[in-house]
Formats: structure tokens, sequence, C-alpha cells
């Protein structure tokens, strides 16, 4: 009776098979990062209020007023935003794709160009390019409305810094892929569209989330050119109320907050792909 | 087995540089239906090269690959016309090609990976190929993983599938670059064991392999490359048993020595 009553004491701490100072070491482990976590949020909150206050509370204090009134109109402008770069970022990739397949092209024409696109485009600011696709442009006869412009010029200028990150990520597919399509008797064309880029942007996904989440903020650029997006809001609410500060605030305070949406999300989406893959 | 039939594959004088590395130097080769050829011999010989001039992944620098009804030489020069490009994937269409790392597209199921190259190369109907590749999925025992993505087999599963995607396309000529050398030991088997039906069968097959157990079952001719040269070809028995090139013979007694499956 004592053997056995020994036994399935033993029997109960074994059958999950471990010893009660694992449970604790997790358990102290969960705790120490929960405490981590719970400083880490009182750290941002207490230097944000700082900044706040420092910046403007010391002054006058902030317009709460005219904040509740003008953040409607102003987050208004980030749907513009946001349809900016969405679409600007699909003409960047399209460009891109096609950029690298010139930079990978063996033929000199056609591969020349698409360097001299990338060197053309790398070696000016993006805002000589949106003033040059809007007014210089027009100038000559193509007179393009102004998101049109913004948009196009965005999508140009991403095009040809994406360019290198799909040169390398269809370099990055094994070359026993072309092989094994080639074995398979498939033509050059099927080999690119159907083999080597669909693996070629899983690779550079993750590239392309993050050059999406800097399109947002460099979207910003074309309110140079009055586009409604939301730095063009902030500026056209603040200005004639003088509350320049309080519609700043609120147009950073969006775009911090769309970055962190879309960071989330490709987070997310890297995880799912980490998983599809091997 | 079927009892060979007429002459399908016919290569002559193939010769390939790499840089100024001659790994190939003249090496012929004529297989008839029904056959199945093992290339031997240690790492390094050219075997493997030889067997990738075959379908023109290697550009041979010399020489004439004859398969079926299409015929193409060597261009070392690359300046094929876009005719000859096109004679080259004419006879890759002939020839299924398995290898050492599988090479399977990792971004479509295990039926996508058979009925791709069917539906866009032979413009077969999806129906069709879906028909041919379900019968050859069958035929390596692969049926249930038929919805699966590489990345969730097994290598001896991928190389099966592999070797299902070739046999999707009814290829006149199968080849197989070391298609378990990239395989753990306990794996080796099951692909093993499918090639051998497969050359039971009356399949026309031309295997790189080091697998000299599975040459002596499954082959009808043993070829032996040493320096990209053929040293001695025989019927397996003959040549894996009694060779009579004294290079041969050191081949074969150091993978005897290693304990590698060379004995019975």
């Amino acid at each position: 009776m004592a053997y056995g009553h020994a036994s399935s004491d033993i029997g109960q701490g074994a059958s999950d098979g471990r010893d009660p100072i694992v449970d604790q070491i997790i358990r102290s482990g969960h705790q120490r990062q929960l405490t981590f976590r719970a400083q880490f949020a009182i750290t941002w909150l207490i230097l944000i209020v700082g900044i706040v206050y420092l910046l403007a509370g010391g002054r006058r204090g902030l317009d709460g007023d005219f904040i509740v009134e003008w953040f409607p109109f102003i987050l208004g402008g980030a749907a513009t935003t946001v349809a900016i770069s969405g679409i600007a970022i699909v003409g960047a990739v399209v460009l891109a794709i096609f950029g690298a397949m010139g930079r990978l092209s063996v033929n000199p024409w056609i591969n020349g160009t698409a360097s001299l696109y990338v060197s053309l485009v790398r070696g000016t600011p993006l805002l000589v390019q949106i003033f040059f696709a809007y007014y210089a442009l027009a100038e000559v006869g193509l007179v393009l409305p102004g998101i049109v412009a913004g948009t196009a010029a965005l999508a140009f200028n991403y095009g040809a810094y994406m360019t290198e990150v799909f040169r390398a990520g269809i370099q990055a597919v094994p070359r026993g892929q072309r092989e094994a399509a080639r074995a398979l008797g498939m033509r050059e064309r099927v080999v690119f569209w159907r083999i080597v880029i669909p693996q070629a942007f899983r690779i550079v996904t993750p590239a392309i989330g993050n050059e999406f989440i800097a399109m947002l903020k460099d979207s910003s650029l074309v309110f140079v050119i009055g586009v409604g997006e939301l730095l063009w809001r902030a500026q056209a609410a603040g200005r004639p109320n003088v509350r320049i500060f309080e519609a700043l605030l609120v147009a950073a305070l969006v775009y911090w907050i769309l970055t962190i949406i879309f960071t989330l999300f490709q987070e997310r989406l890297e995880r799912r792909m980490a998983r599809a893959d091997r | 087995m079927p009892s060979l039939g007429e002459p399908v594959l016919n290569a002559r004088g193939i010769e390939k540089y790499f840089g100024y590395n001659h790994v190939v130097r003249g090496l012929d080769l004529e297989l008839r239906r029904h056959e199945t050829v093992m290339l031997v011999g240690r790492s390094g010989s050219g075997k493997s090269t030889f067997l990738r001039c075959l379908n023109f992944l290697e550009e041979p620098t010399a020489g004439v690959v004859r398969i079926a009804d299409i015929e193409v030489e060597a261009d070392p020069l690359h300046d094929r016309s876009r005719r000859h490009q096109e004679h080259i994937r004419q006879l890759r269409m002939r020839v299924g090609m398995v290898f050492q790392d599988f090479n399977l597209f990792p971004h479509m199921t295990v039926l996508q990976n058979c009925i791709e190259a069917p539906i866009r190369v032979k413009g077969k109907s999806r129906a069709e190929a879906v028909e041919i590749a379900e019968r050859y999925l069958n035929k390596v025992h692969l049926m249930d993983k038929r919805d699966e993505h590489p990345a969730r087999l097994s290598g001896g599963q991928k190389q099966r599938a592999a070797i299902a995607r070739a046999l999707s396309m009814e290829p006149e000529v199968l080849m197989f670059d070391e298609p378990t050398s990239a395989l753990d030991p306990e794996l080796i088997g099951e692909v093993l064991k499918v090639m051998e039906d497969l050359a039971h069968e009356g399949a026309t097959m031309i295997v790189v392999t080091h697998e000299m157990h599975f040459a002596r079952e499954a082959a009808d001719r043993v070829i032996f490359i040493d320096e990209g040269t053929l040293v001695e070809e025989g019927p397996p028995e003959q040549l894996l048993n009694s060779p009579q090139d004294p290079r041969t013979q050191r081949f074969l007694r150091r993978f005897l020595d290693s304990g590698a499956s060379g004995a019975d």
C-alpha cells in the first residue's frame, strides 16, 4: 500500500514528464516578460507626453477645440495618402519587374535602357521628380492633374529602387528551378513568368512591405503640387487658424498610426509566409 | 522486362570544356527503347555533365544529340538561331529529367508541378493533364499527397513527385542525375524501388548513380566513365563482377572497401 501510494505520487509527477522547477522557470520567464512590456509601455507614455508638453504645453497649451473640430478634415486626407501610396506601389512593382528584367537582360540596348532609368531616378531627388512631372511636363504640353503627376512620380521613383530589389530576388531563385523548367521544355517566357517571378515575388514581399511603409510617408511630398492628402489638409487647416502646431501634430499622429497598422499587417503576412515555406 | 527496341537516343562525339577544363572527352551513347543504362564513376568524372549535355542544360563544346525524331548539334559559340533554340526545346520535350536535389516548384502543389508543363508546353487541356498526372502519381504512390506543397514532403516523397512530374510529359527517355544522392539513407529505398519498377516495365532510362546494388538489379548496361572518357561498358554482372580495365577494378574495389552498396 505504501509502495502503491509512493509510486502513484511519482507517477503523477512524471506523467507529464517534468520537474516542478521547469514550471517555475517558465512562470518566472513569463513574469519577467510581462514586467518588461509594462515598463516599456510606460516609457513611451512618459516620453510622448513630455515631448508634447515641452513643445506646446510650456508655451500656450494645446488648442483642444481646434483639434476636435479639424481632426475629421485632416484624417480625411489619410484616405488620399493611402490611395496614392497604394496605386504608386503597384505601379512601382510593375516598373520594377520590367526594370529587373532589363537589368538582367543580355541585350545591351535593353540592359542599357533599364540601367539608365535606375541611375537617373536614384541620382535625382524625389521632390525634383515630382515638380518635373507636374510643371516641366506641363510646359512641354503634357498637362497632368496634380494627383496623377504625383502618383506617377512616386511610382517612377520607387520603381527604380525596387528594380534592384527585384533583381536580387530573381537572382535568389535557385538555378535548379530554371533548369527544371527548361528541362520540361518550357519557353523562356513561361520559365520567367510561371516559375521564376512567383518565387522571386515571395522573396521580395517583405521588401515591398517596407517600401510601401516608406512610401506612405514620402507621399507627403506631393502636397507641394497641391494634392489634397494628409499633409496638405493639415496645412490647409492649420495656417488660417494659426494652429500649425496642432495641425501638424494630428498629421504626424495619423502617419504614425498608419505606419503601425501596416507594420503589424506586414509582420502577420511574413509570419504566414514563413509557415507556408519549408 | 520487354526486349530492347529501336534506338531512341543517339549521342555522338560529345565534348565539354569548362573554361580550359576538359570535362567530357568524346563520349558516344546509343540507347534503345526499353533499355536502362547506368553511368557510374567517381565524382568529377564528367558523367553528370555528359547527362546534362544530352538535353542541352549544358551546351556541349562539340557533338550531336538525337532523341527520337529531333537532332541537335552543339553550338559552343551560342549563335544559334531562334529555330535552333526551338529544336532544343523540342528535344527537351522528349526527355524527362530527374535532378539530384529534386527542383520541384515550391510555389505549386504536387499536382500543379505535374500538370504545368503538359498544359503550357504540350497544350493539353487541364482535365487531360490531370488525368495523366494522377496516373503517374499513383505509379509513384503519391496520390494522397497530390494537393500538398513540396515543403510538406519528405525527401523521398519529393523525389518521387519529381519522377511523376517528369513522367507526366510522357517522354521517350528518362534521365536521372544522381537521384538518391541528396536523400537520407532510410529514404533511398523507396525512390530506387520506383525506378526499378519503371525499368522493369520497359521505360527507357539513363541513370547516373553511385548505387552499385541498384545498377546490378535494374540496369541492362553499365558504363564506367573516368576523366570524361568511356572506360568500359557491359551488362551489370559482367562489369561489376569481372571488370577488365584496371581503372574499373580500382573504382569498384574502393566501393566494396568503403562498404557502400556494392556488395550483394
